[in-house]
């Protein structure tokens, strides 16, 4: 479920939840959740060094290649970054989400739903 | 309403006689009768801190039915591996033996507030003038899907000291590596805010030592943020990255259901596995209160701050974990601070002495790794019904490790003075 070749140490395997079957024009609720420690880059570590920042910029979810919701994040925002939104689907398909970390290594994951 | 009063009713039974009853203004006749319920921070503080002051102008009795008390303060030390549980285990005897403090080593099982007297597991009732009341807390099980008393064999709380630690230390003990520890941790208010999160610590701690490196600790936490928490995450980074992961309320949605076979904990979020389920339920004051009715909504004892009687009977001290303490967390420094100020008031009450005027105090330490250890603190008073913060102090992220060290051989020392307050020493 990675796209990322040589993904870096904090990206992980990320946890979505996705209906599985929805009525056709049902508000719907998805969530995400990345583990990643989101270094802002101005934190030093325990011997006063300086920690490079590092964290996901950009998030984004899309529903076959229609654009559902997507975010450009900053370095302020706290570790594990968690998106929940709502949508309303009118046909089956394929929701994926995206996360892009500094430096372009990215992690997906994919769920089908079935509308009817 | 009824023609037929709860002592009237008592009296018609009429079974058990009320030891040494005498009537409630004698006090310059005899010594008042300060009874005590339960033998922790709060409770054995106060029996001490009574009898060394009042002497034999006091008649005191210490109600505690553990005849050896484990503590729960540093007991997540003894899950690392860096405390053994005989150092974190104490018996009454010297208490007993040298203080002009009666002992009972049974279960209070009612408090006759009518009466004034506190009904025994063995049927004896103890009559009293004065009655302090630290039963610490009681979980309420059910707090948590599918969890109970009994399934707490299995998936233990280890929230109360005694049996059920030693059952969680030696679950950790039997570990594989590539198994994995999920903790439910309790909303508030719970005993020891940072408990669960210097639990994941020793945890993670102990993961190193035995060498399993692929095992990993999973907080669901019933609430959206803890105590200290930016200096938990910033040593879990440090010292043990990858291993600790935390869920708050508002990610997880909540507890669905346990599985405790399994090892499963489904939220609305995701379900999450591991071999070993360490359930921390919610928490209010120990039943004995709340059966005399000393609780209020919030399932603890309000009280009065200045001088820690029941807001419902100035006849009922409440100390430690059980009341309401306002500012102050549920720890046993603040149930240790609480005691003395108690004795205060009581020593003023009974014997005339000044008292001054109330202050408190507490300090909760953590230890996130071997040498480094956190701490939050503050002083509180009485602000109007409640107890207030008049200051704190927080351990800072940029802390010298040799701050963090000292703040660890400090929270030693504490361990010896308190306990020492607690049980005293042989000579």
């Amino acid at each position: 479920m990675s796209d990322g070749a040589a993904l870096p140490p904090p990206l992980a395997q990320p946890r979505v939840k996705v209906p599985e079957q929805a009525s056709a024009g049902e508000l719907i609720t998805l969530k995400s959740l990345l583990r990643h420690r989101m270094d802002s880059g101005n934190r030093i570590d325990g011997s006063g060094h300086p920690i490079p920042r590092l964290i996901i910029n950009r998030f984004i979810a899309t529903f076959d290649d229609e654009l559902l919701f997507s975010a450009i994040v900053e370095p302020s925002t706290a570790e594990n970054p968690f998106f929940e939104f709502t949508a309303r689907l009118t046909r089956s398909g394929t929701v994926r989400f995206l996360w892009i970390e500094d430096g372009g290594a990215t992690v997906s994951i994919e769920r089908t739903i079935t509308v009817t | 309403m009824s023609p037929l009063s709860r002592r009237r009713f008592a009296g018609l039974l009429g079974s058990t006689p009320v030891l040494a009853w005498r009537p409630r203004t004698a006090f310059a006749a005899s010594p008042p009768r300060i009874v005590i319920i339960g033998g922790g921070a709060a409770g054995a503080t106060t029996a001490r801190l009574l009898a060394r002051e009042g002497g034999e102008r006091l008649d005191i009795t210490l109600v505690e039915q553990t005849a050896r008390y484990t503590t729960c303060f540093q007991s997540n030390l003894y899950l690392g591996g860096y405390r053994s549980l005989d150092a974190l285990t104490h018996d009454y005897g010297v208490l007993a033996r040298g203080d002009g403090i009666r002992v009972i080593g049974t279960r209070a099982v009612r408090i006759d507030r009518d009466e004034r007297s506190v009904h025994l597991d063995d049927g004896r009732r103890l009559a009293y003038d004065r009655l302090v009341v630290a039963p610490g807390i009681e979980l309420m099980y059910d707090s948590v899907p599918d969890y109970s008393r009994a399934a707490a064999e299995r998936a233990p709380h280890a929230w109360q000291g005694g049996a059920q630690l030693r059952l969680l230390k030696s679950r950790l003990d039997a570990l594989q590596n590539g198994e994995h520890v999920i903790i439910v941790a309790p909303p508030d208010p719970y005993r020891c805010p940072p408990g669960p999160y210097e639990r994941a610590s020793m945890i993670a701690s102990l993961f190193r030592r035995r060498g399993l490196p692929d095992s990993r600790i999973t907080i669901i936490d019933a609430k959206p943020s803890f105590s200290k928490q930016a200096l938990f995450e910033a040593g879990w980074h440090r010292y043990y990255p990858n291993t600790i992961e935390w869920f708050p309320s508002d990610i997880h949605g909540g507890i669905l259901s346990i599985d405790i076979e399994a090892g499963t904990v489904e939220t609305d979020l995701d379900t999450f596995r591991g071999q070993l389920l360490n359930i921390i339920p919610a928490q209010r004051a120990g039943r004995i209160a709340r059966e005399a009715a000393l609780t209020d909504a919030s399932g603890f004892c309000p009280i009065d701050p200045a001088t820690m009687h029941s807001t419902f009977d100035p006849a009922i001290t409440v100390l430690g974990d059980a009341c309401i303490a306002g500012d102050m967390p549920k720890s046993a420094f603040a149930a240790h601070s609480q005691a003395r100020v108690a004795v205060a008031s009581l020593l003023g009450e009974l014997l005339g002495r000044a008292m001054p005027p109330p202050r408190f105090g507490n300090i909760c330490w953590s230890l996130i790794d071997e040498g480094d250890a956190i701490k939050v603190g503050g002083s509180y008073a009485p602000s109007g019904e409640r107890i207030g913060s008049t200051g704190s102090f927080v351990s800072q992220p940029s802390d010298a490790a040799g701050t963090r060290a000292s703040n660890h051989d400090e929270s030693i020392a504490w361990y010896e003075a308190i306990t020492t307050d607690m049980f005293g020493r042989d000579a």
